[in-house]
């Protein structure tokens, strides 16, 4: 199976029900710190660039909010995509953005474990 | 009336209140919540990929002693109520999911999707009612202007959290009116604190619940109240913020029976 199948398949996304209405990016509340936008991930899957997806920042800034599934007019869900590129990364090429050793100045008294068992989930392993 | 209960890792911890208020709540008001005997952690995050199986193990063990007792299963913090309802309805309608989970399961029958999950405010408002809920009221919050807060995890996706409109939610309108006081309808109710960023990019989260902050002061909020101990601790963190409450430590004061319940 290709890069470009594996996303297809994780995600479970149909990449070519897009209409590009940008709908999704307006809604994202983590837009400006995107590299690749929301919109764009269909793009991507499209043109099988999964390794420009698989490198790109936004997999780290998403915040699985769901707003872009929420509000897509045509279901494509473009957070799936997000994810599954993100697995890829995790899965296979160990590209943990969270290490145990970064957390404990990073933990403050009200810290709820909710945080650190999210934080874990969406970047590591 | 008995339910059956998923704390979730946080109501064990930091957000022992948000449990405690709950379970005094109930009483008064006639149910009771059963903790499963044995729950491990939900993870927090509902895993997207469609091949993620043991990440999911752990909401459907809860699922399956839920339906073993032949109770609702309910939950209090958005996050493990988001995991819960998704992990059940792929279980119910995902047969893939279904059968390779039912693979790592010891159970004397497949679990596929039988038991129903209830947020709290659920119960509220459709078992006990809020009419109901009013009339048990003994201290009305009168006057006290609140925002509620659902943040994401409560509302999306709509179709199958199946808990109010997510776009124009009114469930916790309802329930602060329910409590005597008065609902304060803003834009950004529904916009996401920034969740589990907070961790490695504070200032993502505070730039965000800032924005939030603002918009509930702008229409005249006191303060706000939520579900979720994340959305508390980001909301908590912006600079002369609005004070936030567990929607159930207000319950707890208006029934009456918050003293003595920590
Ligand atoms: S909202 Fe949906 S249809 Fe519109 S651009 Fe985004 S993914 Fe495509
Ligand atoms: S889920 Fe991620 S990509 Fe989608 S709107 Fe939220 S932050 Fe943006």
């Amino acid at each position: 199976m290709n890069a470009k199948e594996q996303v297809q398949q994780i995600s479970g996304v149909n990449p070519y029900k897009c209409m590009k209405c940008g709908k999704c990016s307006a809604t994202c509340p983590a837009y400006e710190e995107m590299d690749i936008k929301p919109h764009q991930f269909v793009s991507y899957v499209q043109s099988g660039n999964i390794e420009a997806l698989a490198a790109c920042k936004s997999m780290w800034k998403c915040l699985s909010c769901f707003a872009c599934v929420e509000r897509c007019p045509r279901d494509v869900q473009p957070g799936r995509i997000l994810d599954a590129a993100r697995q890829i990364v995790v899965r296979q090429r160990g590209g943990n953005y969270l290490t145990a050793e970064e957390i404990p100045p990073l933990v403050d008294e009200d810290l709820p474990q909710q945080l650190l068992v999210s934080a874990y989930r969406r970047y590591k392993r | 009336m008995i339910f059956s209960y998923y704390p979730g890792c946080t109501l064990r911890n930091k957000a022992k209140d948000l449990d405690a208020y709950a379970r005094a709540s109930a009483e008064a008001l006639g149910f009771t919540l059963q903790e499963l005997d044995n729950w491990q952690c939900c993870g927090g995050v509902y895993p997207l990929g469609t091949d993620e199986i043991a990440s999911k193990l752990s909401s459907v063990r809860a699922l399956a002693e839920a339906k073993d007792k032949g109770q609702d299963l309910v939950t209090l913090c958005s996050a493990c109520h988001h995991v819960l309802k998704r992990v059940n309805d792929d279980m119910t309608n995902v047969e893939d999911i279904r059968t390779r989970a039912n693979n790592y399961m010891k159970l004397a029958e497949p679990y596929a999707g039988e038991t129903k999950v209830l947020h709290f405010l659920e119960v509220l408002r459709d078992v006990v009612g809020f009419d109901t809920l009013k009339e048990k009221v003994v201290n009305p919050l009168t006057g006290q202007k609140i925002a509620a807060y659902y943040g994401c995890l409560l509302l999306r996706p709509g179709k199958i959290m199946a808990l109010d409109d997510p776009e124009n939610p009114k469930l916790l309108e309802d329930f602060i009116r329910a409590l005597g006081a008065e609902p304060v309808v803003y834009p950004y109710r529904n916009e996401c604190c920034g969740g589990y960023i907070s961790l490695k990019e504070p200032d993502m989260a505070k730039n965000m619940c800032n924005t939030i902050n603002e918009s509930a002061k702008g229409f005249g909020a006191e303060c706000f109240i939520t579900a979720c101990p994340l959305c508390r601790y980001n909301l908590n963190k912006t600079e002369q913020g609005l004070p936030v409450y567990y929607f159930t430590e207000l319950l707890a004061e208006a029934l009456g029976v918050k003293e003595g319940a920590l």
